[in-house]
């Protein structure tokens, strides 16, 4: 491949040490970035926590060398791509590594629904809206949709106008206007002059006159192709010679039979980047799920089925961003917890430290339960705790960082353990009574921890959503 | 998971961090120290590896494309040579079940493992062998979600019926019995009723069988040396042995057992590289690598997936690039997807109903862990495992690999 001298001189993100970040910067331990000094400032850069912006003097003119170095050695291999404005703009790409475990993967790939201009408008509207307010709470956190795809179902400039506009209206979210008709494009992009929407698409046939649009418009550009990987890196070459800079690569998607093809387009454009520095395949990838929605196939069901496997296959398989029709929960729902903990750094730890937590106001009288401190079990115990507004006391148990069912059979949960983590957080005196409650999943181990403890054991539910039932139902517990 | 070898990376701990960089603190919010170990790389270098939490903002350093003066007027053409990468290392080929003239009783043995690449990067190395799918029997009446007792409720006290049921209608490779009863804290059935079991799942189907103990290194032990004595040559997958036998003292015994009577054994640790090694290298003292296969750990998407995909995906690595420690076939138990709320709970109807929910949730896992390099997978739900298969199937194998032909069909106007 040849990705050019400049390519050969780059580096993998964990090949840079804050010593090669260090030497191009002022040295001058100013402290306007907030860290004690410029080496601090440089272990963080090259950690991806900071960005050159947060270091004032590098603007200096007199630091114009050192700093366009220093872009150029810390630029991720996959370019960082934004469209969209304000709050809810979405940057796709941004990767530094093929693998998460090689340092972590940035910016989560935002995930567009469509709508298309033979919509009738109430229908529109209300589907915009379904969009906007789809939401999920996972161990605390909401996940989200992001974006809207506007797909030219007509053909026709006015009525793609007037769709854009209309969705425009209704929604912050970030568009996507989809035609592969120049004339139909550019009616949709002078509804959203300002909105910086996503071009879609550039292709072997249309790339000059998208290309004018998109300098015109100042909007990214998806680049399209049927497979072919050789054309596509021909696109990228031709625009950016023609001064586009912010493009999103599809190398096309296919399901079922296709699904072997595209899943190696997408691995090898992602290894050319990362493996390679190859330039022109640094630069976000787009998958659309939503192509099953072309087959012969009638029955909505086994649609919808298709397009979520594809959909978390593509995102484990690099996309950096998602086009998808089905608005079901079921088909979302695994999309956007896979997306939220694949994103997710894999150095942080799996355990919480143990130890008692005291949650809402509880009294001498309050339950106290006992769970184990793999994070992922404690922030969804937490989670439902704090959701339900519960006076008590929670023992995380040093389990090792095993979840309460590994933790059992594995032996790290065991009446002696809990034993131990009762003495240890002293709970004789933080309540009166002597009931505590294990989890559902650890239901086994409640005659021998009676033994052990001395407490009467509860078997708490077994997933804590139903704790508040659970004490609706059992306390106080019935005196004996 | 020893609380030693925290976040010790370039001389930097945890506490020095946490100094140098006070924000991460509010990020961490009460979560212990950075824990590294699990997570580091088991080969190439450590020159770098600083422990970090996520940051809500990657560099977005970027250098402006170049813009030159004359725009071209046509394509300027490129090409994209497909890389072609060689791994120094493989994986080992692992042969279950064994028939007549192989010295045991199956229709049909299922060889797995046998990868030179990564799975599914590259059409021109697809895998040696089809992953294999195996679903789950257990010997006694078993609390199940709602969506999954629905399909095997008839046969649920009769575990020769299941097994069947598995292979006649579901389609299953092979099948897994759990001997859930010898547990000591349930039924603690003794080695005699639990070979007494084995036996009639054996003479009930033709496939290669996994025998899941209770868990209990010391139970576990004995009944996995007694079934491997009755059932001598069928090339039983023993699930599992790990590190607590070991403490236990009873790994050799069961190890010698499975070499002296030809079975294969499932090394199971949990989420942790360096003890699949040293479980691994244990187990060498007793018997060839060609009868060990690893559980390497299956979280449920939602309760810690990424974990499972990681460490597989490092395996892997690893393993190509000449771990040999590493370079067995990987297992993966789908099954555990169940244990996800979203799995199994009836939700607001906006997230639909989890007759969808439930198989959704297993197929993902268990999809999601294929591009990682699973193997083998223990499965329950038919939709989720005539989906595996499927896909399985269409990504090709070396026996198969034929270029479907393909059509790319316009989705931007399309009607739906």
């Amino acid at each position: 491949m040849n990705a050019g001298p400049e390519a050969r001189q780059k580096k993998g993100i964990r090949e840079i040490s804050p010593i090669d970040v260090y030497r191009l910067l002022p040295k001058t331990n100013c402290q306007d970035c907030g860290e004690s000094n410029c080496m601090a400032f440089a272990t963080r850069l090259v950690n991806g926590e900071l960005v050159l912006g947060d270091c004032p003097p590098l603007h200096a003119t007199e630091y114009q060398e050192p700093y366009r170095e220093l872009a150029t050695l810390l630029a991720p291999p996959v370019r960082a791509v934004t469209f969209g404005t304000g709050d809810q703009e979405c940057i796709t790409g941004g990767k530094y590594v093929l693998q998460r475990h090689e340092f972590t993967y940035h910016n989560p790939p935002p995930i567009a629904i469509d709508v298309d201009d033979s919509m009738p408008e109430e229908e529109l509207v209300a589907r915009v809206r379904a969009i906007g307010t789809f939401s999920y709470n996972y161990i605390g956190r909401t996940l989200t949709l992001n974006a809207v795809a506007i797909r030219s179902v007509s053909g026709d400039p006015a009525t793609f106008g007037k769709t854009v506009r209309k969705v425009a209206a209704s929604t912050d979210f970030p568009l996507i206007l989809c035609s592969l008709d120049p004339v139909v494009m550019e009616a949709g992009l002078s509804e959203v002059k300002d909105r910086k929407p996503l071009i879609y698409a550039a292709t072997g046939n249309t790339w000059k006159q998208m290309a004018d649009l998109a300098l015109a418009y100042g909007a990214p550009v998806a680049v399209h192709t049927d497979g072919d990987l050789s054309l596509l890196r021909s696109l990228v070459k031709t625009l950016r010679a023609y001064g586009i800079s912010d493009m999103i690569l599809d190398p096309g998607t296919l399901s079922d039979d296709g699904l072997s093809e595209t899943l190696q387009n997408f691995t090898a454009l992602r290894v050319a980047a990362c493996r390679d520095f190859d330039e022109l395949s640094g630069f976000p990838l787009l998958g659309v799920p939503l192509a099953v929605w072309t087959s012969e196939e009638i029955s909505q069901e086994v649609l919808k089925w298709r397009e979520t496997i594809t959909a978390s296959m593509l995102m484990s398989r690099y996309a950096d961003l998602l086009i998808m029709h089905s608005l079901d929960g079921w088909v979302l729902l695994p999309q956007l917890i896979w997306r939220f903990n694949l994103y997710t750094d894999p150095r942080k730890p799996v355990s919480v430290e143990s130890g008692v937590r005291q949650f809402g106001r509880p009294q001498k009288t309050s339950p106290i339960l006992i769970t184990t401190n793999y994070a992922l079990t404690f922030f969804t115990v937490e989670s439902d705790i704090k959701a339900a507004n519960l006076d008590c006391y929670l023992i995380v148990a040093d389990t090792g960082g095993l979840s309460v069912e590994s933790a059992v059979a594995g032996r790290y949960f065991t009446a002696e353990s809990i034993a131990s983590a009762l003495k240890t957080c002293d709970a004789e005196t933080l309540v009166s009574h002597r009931y505590l409650i294990i989890p559902g999943l650890a239901a086994r181990l409640s005659g021998e921890t009676e033994e052990a403890t001395g407490w009467h054991i509860l078997v708490g539910p077994k997933d804590s959503s139903g704790l508040p039932q659970f004490l609706r139902e059992h306390w106080p517990p019935a005196a004996e | 998971m020893p609380p030693e070898n925290k976040g010790r990376a370039q001389g930097i701990t945890g506490n020095d961090l946490l100094t140098l960089a006070p924000k991460i603190m509010d990020l961490l919010n009460g979560v212990q120290q950075l824990e590294l170990e699990h997570f580091s790389m088991e080969i190439g270098d450590l020159d770098l590896f600083i422990p970090t939490t996520i940051s809500s903002h990657a560099p977005q350093v970027i250098p402006p494309a170049p813009i030159l003066s004359d725009r071209p007027a046509s394509l300027l053409q490129e090409t994209f040579p497909l890389r072609e990468t060689t791994y120094p290392g493989s994986i080992r080929e692992v042969v279950l079940g064994a028939t007549k003239p192989e010295g045991g009783s199956r229709g049909r043995s299922i060889t797995i493992g046998g990868a030179t690449q990564p799975a599914y990067a590259d059409r021109r190395h697809p895998p040696l062998h089809p992953p294999a799918i195996s679903l789950d029997v257990f010997d006694m009446k078993v609390p199940l979600p709602k969506v999954l007792r629905q399909h095997i409720d008839e046969v649920m006290e009769d575990p020769a019926e299941w097994a069947r049921l598995n292979v006649k209608k579901f389609g299953a490779d092979i099948v897994t019995l759990h001997l859930m009863s010898t547990d000591p804290l349930l039924k603690d059935a003794t080695t005699a009723e639990a070979c007494r079991t084995v036996e009639e799942v054996l003479q009930a189907v033709d496939v290669p069988l996994i025998i899941g103990g209770c868990g209990d290194p010391r139970k576990d032990a004995a009944v996995f040396k007694a079934v491997a004595e009755m059932a001598e040559g069928e090339r039983l997958l023993l699930n599992s042995v790990t590190l607590d036998m070991a403490e236990a003292r009873t790994l050799e015994s069961v190890a010698k057992a499975a070499r002296d009577h030809n079975h294969v054994l499932l090394a199971f640790t949990g989420l942790d590289l360096n003890s699949a090694k040293e479980l691994n290298r244990r187990l060498y003292e007793y018997i060839p690598p060609e009868q060990i296969v690893m559980d390497l750990t299956t979280v449920a998407l939602g309760y810690g997936l990424e974990y499972s995909f990681t460490i597989h995906e490092r395996a892997r690595q690893a393993a190509l690039m000449g771990d040999t420690e590493l370079a067995h076939p990987v297992i993966s138990a789908a099954t555990n997807a169940w244990a996800a709320r979203e799995a199994w709970m009836k939700m607001a109807p906006v997230y639909g109903s989890r007759e969808l929910r439930g198989p959704v949730w297993e197929t993902i896992n268990a999809l999601t862990l294929l591009l990682a390099g699973i193997d083998l997978f223990m499965m329950m739900h038919p939709a989720s495992v005539l989906t595996l298969k499927d896909v399985i199937r269409r990504m090709g194998n070396a026996g198969t690999a034929t270029d479907a032909p393909r059509v790319f069909r316009d989705w931007v106007g399309v009607r739906i």
